[in-house]
């Protein structure tokens, strides 16, 4: 049959978690459509048409979808199963909110952030904050899987399949959209971005907080930041890095005051390079860190931003 | 307004878990065991709603062997009315521990269900969902605030761009996130309090489910280990460092 894989988007752009999904799906099963479901979302599906690999894109374009709840997304994709042996969704809190209630439905267990596709019906993804690697073989009938996105490749450009409009399903109306405070951020992505910076506790206040910045902006880099930095009230619920926040894979890490608890680090050790900067020289950080330095983040921080802009990073 | 609360008794958090050298899961003998943290967070915001009167009756199950009764003896030491334990000895897969607390909703008809939003065991993230679709009830999950008005719940959720406020009609389920609130500690004579307090046993076949897993586990092995590098010296030595790797 086919894999349906659900779309990431705001209704304007498509996110590229939707690409990486994509991946993993034409491993388990080919051909690969797209569920493009919002409102006003027409740009969406036809960025999703172009995604190399995809066949077709479903495009429920309704104002129950424009938020994506998983009441009015549980009705459509129950509509639509029958025709597909897999359904995808990364495992952003989209998809892990909507996904299990679709699986629930169809009397078939969930597959959490897969990490890897082994074969069509069997997968690894990570357990006890990533400290081991669980590997599943799930029974024959249709799969409900998440992804975790930075463990595969995003799927290239060059597709074109066909966009076909579908009808929204019924809504039960017991859930409703009341509002949203998002955080507004020039940055790319936590989640794609090829470099991060993400503070802990040590940077003590969400003034101090604001020393990454100038040096996130030199190097186009996002910023993350720990539990403690959120709970502390630094930053935003959205920074949050680690088993229970977002998983990030970037070319750098960079963690300031950082200690490196293991559920910090299940969101952050698959990055490519890691660097610590940490006043503790026997703070775990430095057990994953390529990089160490060890000091008071106060005086590194200004004399790394100000070595940047010598060295011509604006 | 009964309210009922699931808690998973799990590995506790500061445990660094080990993988049996045969790969058949992780050493679990002599490790300290705990209640899940998100469980903790929602049977404190379950006590709290019955201190502002909003709930009559918290009632926490837990489906697990013999010693998830002392998980659900804290939960009665923070405020818990009464426990039902679903004693098992074998592994419950997320749909089948959803199924077991449909049944259990069914008996009990709460009006509110509070789960984690993921068991950091298994990390799973799914049986608050799941539960919510068998009943047909809608959901409010990773919640960082609620409100509870008359026959409706406004939940305020952590999503990947921020914040984001449903309003949900009751009956409903809402799966709690870190910054709902801060559980409190038992104290001494609640402690001795809970002790007296009744705990049902029942057993998943007492309530009809099947729970025989669908899934085969074929190994547990180690992630890819990281080895720390060096420290340097300084700025400079930083840049120069990551220049060459080429990630800067
Ligand atoms: C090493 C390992 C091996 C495993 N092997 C098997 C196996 O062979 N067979 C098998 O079927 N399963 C197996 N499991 C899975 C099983 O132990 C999971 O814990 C179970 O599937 C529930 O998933 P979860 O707790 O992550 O759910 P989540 O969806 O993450 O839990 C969310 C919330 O649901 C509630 N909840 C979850 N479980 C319970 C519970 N037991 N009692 C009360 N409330 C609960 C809590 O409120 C919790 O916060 C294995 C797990 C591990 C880690
Ligand atoms: C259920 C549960 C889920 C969790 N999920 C997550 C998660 O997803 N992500 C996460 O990050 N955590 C998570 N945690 C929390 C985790 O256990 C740690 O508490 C947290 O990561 C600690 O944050 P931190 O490193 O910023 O703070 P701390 O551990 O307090 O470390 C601060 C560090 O800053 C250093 N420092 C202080 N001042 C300076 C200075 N001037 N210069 C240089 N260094 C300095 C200190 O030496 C120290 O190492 C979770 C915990 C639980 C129970």
């Amino acid at each position: 049959m086919a894999s349906l894989v659900i779309a990431e988007h705001d209704n304007a752009s498509l996110k590229d978690a939707t690409h990486k999904t994509v991946t993993a799906a034409a491993q388990i099963s080919a051909p690969v459509h797209v569920l493009v479901a919002g409102e006003n979302c027409g740009a969406v599906a036809e960025a999703a048409a172009k995604i190399a690999g995809v066949e077709k894109v479903l495009l429920a374009d309704a104002a129950s979808y424009a938020r994506q709840l998983a009441e009015p997304m549980e009705a459509l994709l129950l509509s639509l199963a029958d025709k597909y042996d897999a359904i995808l969704a990364p495992a952003t809190t989209t998809g892990k909110n909507i996904l299990p209630r679709v699986a629930a439905k169809l009397d078939v267990g969930q597959i959490s952030e897969i990490l890897k596709v082994i074969s069509p019906d069997t997968f690894e993804r990570p357990i006890y904050a990533g400290n081991a690697i669980e590997t599943l073989q799930a029974p024959s009938g249709k799969k409900i899987i998440t992804v975790r996105t930075t463990a595969f490749k995003a799927a290239g450009e060059g597709g074109s399949a066909t966009v076909e409009k579908i009808a929204a399903s019924s809504d039960s109306g017991n859930s409703k959209f009341a509002g949203e405070a998002l955080s507004k951020s020039e940055r790319p992505d936590l989640t794609s971005a090829k470099i991060v910076i993400s503070g802990g506790r040590g940077l003590g206040s969400a003034e101090n907080f604001k020393l990454l910045d100038s040096i996130a902006d030199k190097l186009h880099a996002a910023v993350g930041a720990s539990r403690a930095a959120v709970d502390a009230g630094y930053v935003p619920n959205d920074y949050q890095v680690g088993q229970t926040g977002k998983a990030v894979a970037p070319d750098l890490y960079m963690a300031v005051g950082i200690s490196g608890a293991i559920q910090h680090l299940a969101g952050m050790k698959d990055s490519k390079v890691i660097v610590a900067i940490n006043k503790d020289e026997d703070a775990p950080i430095f057990q994953v860190a390529d990089y160490g330095l060890v000091g008071d983040l106060f005086k590194i921080l200004p004399e790394l931003d100000e070595a940047l802009a010598s060295r011509g990073y604006k | 307004m009964k309210v009922l609360v699931p808690v998973k008794r799990v590995i506790d958090y500061n445990v660094k878990v080990r993988v049996k050298a045969d790969q058949s899961g992780v050493d679990l003998a002599n490790v300290k065991m705990s209640m899940n943290p998100f469980d903790e967070i929602a049977v404190e915001e379950a006590v709290r709603l019955k201190e502002k009167g909003k709930a009559s009756e918290v009632v926490i199950v837990s489906i697990g062997p013999q010693q998830a009764s002392e998980t659900i003896r804290t939960a009665l030491a923070m405020g818990g009315d009464r426990g039902i334990l679903v004693k098992t000895d074998q592994m419950v897969e997320p749909l089948a521990v959803a199924k077991i607390l449909k049944a259990i909703v069914d008996a009990e008809q709460p009006g509110f269900v509070i789960t984690g939003k993921q068991a950091i065991d298994d990390d799973a993230n799914q049986v608050g969902q799941m539960l919510a679709a068998l009943l047909g009830w809608p959901q409010g999950t990773f919640a960082h605030s609620l409100e509870l008005a008359d026959g409706s719940a406004k939940i305020t959720r952590e999503i990947d761009g921020g914040l984001q406020t449903v309003e949900v009609k009751l009956p409903a389920v809402m799966t709690t996130d870190l910054r709902l609130n801060e559980p409190r500690y038992a104290s001494l004579p609640n402690i001795m309090k809970a002790k007296k307090k009744p705990i049902e046993e029942k057993s998943p076949a007492d309530l009809g489910v099947d729970i025989t897993p669908r899934f085969k586990v074929l190994k547990i092995s180690e992630p890819p280990k990281r080895v720390g590098g060096v420290k340097v010296s300084g700025v400079p030595e930083l840049l120069d460092k990551l220049k060459a790797d080429g990630v800067i």
